[in-house]
């Protein structure tokens, strides 16, 4: 009882946590988009951000892949 | 408690349509002979990173054997690799950054190739283990740290004292500035090791509802627009992985104005 | 409670949990990651990056003295142009030296040529002049002779005598008037 009580928690636990992915890639579409209209205003400069461009959406995907973390552990590693 | 609560997803849908197991093909197993694996066995970890470093040498070796002045196919992706990296290093980090290329160029050929052939159906992602980014990240951090207090000797703590903001709160931003620096070969290995065993684990949830029959065109084609999707995710963590250790660099080598 | 978790992350990876967490299975692959990573650092700096170097200053030396051996044409064909301009205008210089020359010397031919010319027609007019004047002067002698002549005659024919000089003065009045 209390263990199935405990796995369903842990189920819940890491549907939760998913949602942390959500912010990640409102994080990365709002890097994206506005590299993009920054891009289309300046496109000569575009090309020497583009590292900029990877280096945002990496950490702001870090954040989100934490989550995802957080929710593998809650399933297989609890 | 752990026992019944890492029941594998297999076993606890028996009787159901299908079995999913995304797990599975992130196992360590001795490639000769059954047992434990020990830190000098020679398992699938060990076979996969003798490819990775095969293709690297096919590639970079083999590739450039002939020196010619108009290269070939495969002495061209050597010198653009080589190319692209140079320039990332010596862009990030300034002109004292470009001794340290080779260590940048090996961490990049590493993980682009073990990353790229971890998409090779059945194979094995060296670079989803947290051991391997772990080790690779702290050898990063630890070298960017030892290599900088070298370089700089106490100059380089200054980097947590921000000189620019008001003195009151001078303490606090050193704190956080201490706690984002320990932070950065977590986020940097967690990045890279996450993406990898998300990337791959997506695949396999979706791959296993492929044997429905009802939805199975539709996940073959997703799988296909995943797989895409994760070629792009191979390269860019890649990518990341290697500009972010060029940043972390320039904190080491360059003039900290920032 | 980190124990316990750690045993339990070992247990769960042995029974298909996360691999990943398996702490027992660093040292594996640690050990052959380490191994991998010297190999390929060897493989770069021993052979790849200098191979790869050496061509790059090769052909950028390769393309420096092309486009220096570019620029060297480029100027001689330049040189080779100016040289054949100058030729150029040098021969038309000359020409025109040349043509004035010849004009200046036909010139010289022709306005001799004309004085020649100017004094054998004057020379000829004077000549025909006095012929005229002669002519002319012939003619009036012989008018008056004529007239002499007729009046004589007529007088004669009339019955009359008449001498010459009375007839020759008549007629000359006769003329003048």
């Amino acid at each position: 009882m209390e263990g199935e009580l405990a796995q369903m928690g842990k189920f819940i636990g890491a549907g939760l946590a998913t949602i942390g992915l959500g912010g990640a890639g409102i994080g990365v579409g709002n890097i994206a988009g506005n590299f993009l209209s920054g891009a289309l205003r300046n496109p000569s400069a575009a090309p020497g951000q583009m590292a900029n461009l990877f280096v945002g959406i990496a950490f702001a995907e870090a954040l989100g892949i934490f989550s995802f973390l957080i929710a593998l552990l809650l399933m297989f590693a609890v | 408690m752990a026992g019944e609560a890492v029941v594998p997803l297999t076993e606890d849908v028996d009787g159901q349509m299908f079995h999913i197991d995304p797990m599975h093909q992130f196992k360590i197993h001795p490639l000769f002979g059954e047992g434990d694996v020990h830190w000098y066995t020679v398992s699938n970890v060990t076979l996969w990173l003798a490819i990775t470093v095969l293709v690297i040498a096919a590639i970079l070796v083999f590739g450039t054997r002939r020196r010619a002045m108009i290269p070939s196919r495969s002495q061209s992706v050597a010198e653009l690799i080589y190319g692209f990296i140079h320039n990332m290093v010596e862009e990030v980090t300034g002109h004292d950054g470009v001794k340290y290329f080779p260590y940048v160029l090996t961490l990049f050929l590493f993980v682009l190739f073990a990353n790229v052939l971890g998409l090779i159906p059945t194979s094995f992602t060296t670079t989803s283990h947290f051991a391997v980014t772990v080790t690779l990240a702290l050898m990063v951090f630890l070298g960017v740290t030892l290599l900088g207090l070298y370089r700089k000797g106490l100059g380089f703590l200054s980097m947590f004292w921000v000189s620019s903001a008001p003195l009151a709160i001078r303490p606090i931003l050193a704190i956080i500035e201490v706690i984002s620096y320990f932070v950065r070969p977590v986020s940097h290995s967690i990045r890279l090791g996450g993406n990898m065993m998300a990337g791959h684990a997506v695949m396999k949830v979706i791959a296993g509802f492929a044997t429905m029959l009802v939805v199975s065109p539709v996940v073959v084609g997703s799988i296909a627009l995943i797989y895409g999707l994760e070629t792009l995710v191979a390269v860019v963590q890649a990518y990341v992985f290697t500009i972010l250790t060029c940043v972390y660099l320039r904190d080491a080598v360059g003039d900290n104005h920032h | 409670m980190a124990t316990e978790a750690t045993d339990a992350a070992g247990q769960a990876a042995e029974a298909s949990g996360m691999p990943q967490l398996d702490f027992a299975l660093w040292p594996h692959q640690i050990f052959w990651l380490l191994v991998t990573l010297v190999v390929i650092y060897l493989l770069l700096t021993r052979i790849a990056l200098p191979r790869i170097s050496s061509v790059l200053a090769d052909r950028k030396g390769a393309i420096t003295n092309d486009i220096a051996a570019a620029e060297e044409l480029k100027q001689k064909a330049l040189r080779a142009e100016k040289a054949y301009n100058d030729a150029l205008a040098q021969a038309r210089v000359e020409a025109a030296k040349i043509v004035a020359e010849a004009r200046a010397e036909i010139q010289k031919d022709l306005d001799a040529a004309t004085a020649k010319a100017d004094v054998e027609i004057a020379a000829k007019s004077t000549q025909s002049e006095a012929r005229i004047a002669e002519i002319r002067d012939g003619a009036l002698e012989a008018v008056t002779e004529v007239a002499k002549d007729t009046a004589k005659e007529i007088v004669a024919a009339l019955g009359g005598k008449a001498d010459a000089r009375s007839v020759t003065a008549a007629v000359n009045a006769r003329l003048k008037g």
